[in-house]
């Protein structure tokens, strides 16, 4: 019989012991999240790179008038398109990938709600095949380059091409 | 061997340290939890939620990460349902309740796993549409969803083609539905959206979208053989009401898109960024808006011949067609639309028109426009001054260059039981209430 007590005295000191534990760490917890928090903003890595040298390509001067001109419009100045509307231009393959494909979406338009980067678009994508080779090129090569995006320029030999293809 | 005196003793011990353990747990990490059997009643927050909004009125933020909330419906007991543009955790309906009357909600329920934006409660059902169909499932006396209950289908086979696919609707109350069928295009060119292709004439898209169609409520599994087309020449339709003034159905058109972009020689940017009037009109059964055909220029007061029909810009056109009871500026998205019943608000608030603008997306390269809630004071069901802005502040930044850098869209209106104003947000999942504290007289 004493024996039994004594084990549920036991027992219960390790309630106590439990509850007060829990309190510690619960609390503990609360704290630890926000020094987290604070130590990840003010780690800022700057690294930018190099800046660039010399003038832009010229594609990235006449492209950035036709952009401004045909595709601003619904793809924004920023490149990121409008949610559930038009598809963004940055981060994304359609753009960066392959050109034949990035030329035939630019050149006879789209409206099959191509999904990109898990999201569809409403909106119709109207063909720009009455633009110049220059200009198609000077665009192409421009989204390719801009808005974070780092790809091999499109030439108007390529353009050409296409438009024989179609 | 212990007397029984002892473990009495030692049992009244046990109970003493363990109590005295709760309340140390409770003060020690119960600072910043709320106490949910003392209602502190409604305050707004601190900065009322972000939100600037007219003397006496305040703010708060019911719920955030909600998803994408569209339209939104409240019960009589202030419970509130959601439609989600898309589903979370496979719920496309969320239902939040506020337990404790300080506004926030604390408890947070799913059901229908279906995408949309339509949403709407009567005393016996809650219907709720897809891009395709419209729902409903039977309420109780709380108009609370039963638990387990089915959804039936009233509406079905609705064409969705992406572009404006979302099908919002209201009743009259006295047996009918009426839905947006969105026109799946820009202008009914022959090619959507592009450079020199001709509009089509006649519009082949007005036999089966770009207009309101009416079904009854207490038939199943309705299509376009089942309903009518009740109004017409509207391109695309997010935020209805029916009017009880009036008797009225009243719809926010969405206006055209890109007269800079399809025709540089006829609009300039700016022009372009303020043209076409997003409009307001009313509506009987056969009424024609003019969609493709016209389109409304507030800044003329004139209906204008689009572009693609042989418009230059000034030509007027749609001597049949409807003239709008109120013209905004363009783009800048309604899409939601309420009529104000309640009682908590001024009186120049009663039976006026709350309108909730998403914020322009094709103003660009001008800055954005839009992303908040516009009022509009009516007097036997017609508009009886010009529209103010209400609740503005929504996008969290003095300028928007990109819909996608706004903190919250306005998408959804509805008002509660005590007359507060619900604001939902598909853009950062956030639910504001509004209501006034002031010390004008209601009517």
């Amino acid at each position: 019989m004493k024996r039994l007590i004594k084990g549920k005295v036991t027992n219960f000191n390790f309630i106590i012991f439990m509850v007060f534990y829990g309190l510690f760490i619960g609390c503990r917890n609360g704290n630890s999240k926000e020094t987290k928090g604070q130590s990840e903003d003010s780690i800022e890595v700057v690294d930018r790179g190099s800046p660039a040298i010399g003038n832009p390509a010229d594609y990235m001067v006449a492209g950035k008038r036709g952009y401004e001109q045909y595709c601003l419009s619904c793809h924004q100045e920023s490149g990121s398109g409008v949610s559930g509307l038009n598809p963004p231009l940055k981060n994304t393959e359609y753009v960066t990938g392959d050109k034949n494909r990035l030329l035939s979406i630019v050149m006879l338009g789209s409206n099959v709600g191509l999904k990109v980067n898990g999201a569809t678009y409403a909106n119709a994508m109207p063909a720009f095949d009455y633009l110049r080779d220059q200009e198609i090129a000077d665009i192409t090569s421009y989204i390719r380059n801009s808005f974070g995006n780092s790809a091999i320029p499109v030439t108007i030999e390529e353009v050409a091409a296409m438009r024989k293809v179609n | 061997m212990i007397s029984r005196n002892h473990r009495e003793y030692l049992i009244a011990y046990k109970r003493f340290i363990l109590q005295l353990c709760l309340l140390l747990l409770v003060t020690a990490c119960g600072e910043d939890k709320k106490e949910p059997e003392k209602p502190i009643g409604l305050k707004g927050s601190h900065d009322n939620a972000g939100l600037s909004l007219p003397d006496g009125f305040e703010a708060l933020k019911v719920a955030d990460s909600l998803g994408n909330p569209r339209h939104i419906a409240v019960t009589s007991k202030g419970g509130i349902y959601l439609k989600l543009r898309e589903p979370v955790e496979g719920h496309g309906i969320l239902y939040l309740e506020d337990t404790n009357g300080d506004g926030v909600a604390e408890s947070r329920d799913g059901f229908g796993d279906f995408a949309g934006t339509g949403i709407y409660l009567t005393e016996d059902y809650l219907y709720a549409s897809s891009d395709e169909s419209i729902f409903r499932y039977p309420v109780d006396s709380d108009q609370k969803v039963k638990a387990a209950s089915v959804a039936d289908t009233v509406v079905t086979g609705l064409i969705s083609r992406r572009q404006h696919a979302t099908k919002s609707f209201t009743l009259d109350g006295k047996g009918n539905i009426y839905v947006n069928i969105g026109a799946y295009s820009n202008a009914c060119q022959e090619e959507d959206r592009t450079m020199g292709s001709k509009g089509m004439m006649p519009c082949p898209i007005l036999d089966s979208a770009g207009g309101i169609w009416q079904f009854k409520i207490d038939k199943r599994v309705q299509s376009y053989a089942d309903g009518k087309r009740y109004a017409t020449g509207l391109r695309n339709v997010v935020g209805l009401d029916w009017d009880r003034q009036s008797d009225h159905l009243f719809v926010m058109q969405h206006g055209r898109d890109q007269f800079n972009t399809l025709y540089p020689e006829m609009y300039d940017t700016k022009t372009a960024s303020e043209l076409p009037a997003e409009t307001m009109y009313m509506l009987n059964e056969g009424d024609d808006a003019g969609w493709p055909y016209i389109y409304y220029d507030q800044l003329a007061g004139k209906k204008i011949l689009s572009p693609e029909y042989g418009g230059d810009g000034k030509k007027t056109g749609g001597e049949n067609a409807l003239d709008p009871v109120v013209a905004f500026p363009g783009h800048m998205a309604p899409n939601a639309l309420l009529f104000y019943g309640g009682d908590m608000f001024p009186k120049k608030y009663k039976n006026g028109a709350f309108i909730a603008f998403h914020g322009s997306w094709n103003r660009a390269p001008e800055k954005q426009a839009g992303y908040m809630v516009a009022f509009v004071p009516f007097k036997d069901g017609k508009p009886s001054g010009e529209w103010e802005i209400f609740a503005d502040g929504f996008s969290g930044a003095e300028e928007i260059l990109n819909p996608d850098d706004a903190a919250h869209r306005p998408t959804g209106l509805a008002e509660g039981p005590d007359g507060s104003l619900y604001v939902s947000d598909d853009a950062g999942g956030t639910l504001f209430r509004i209501f006034y504290n002031g010390n004008e007289e209601a009517d």
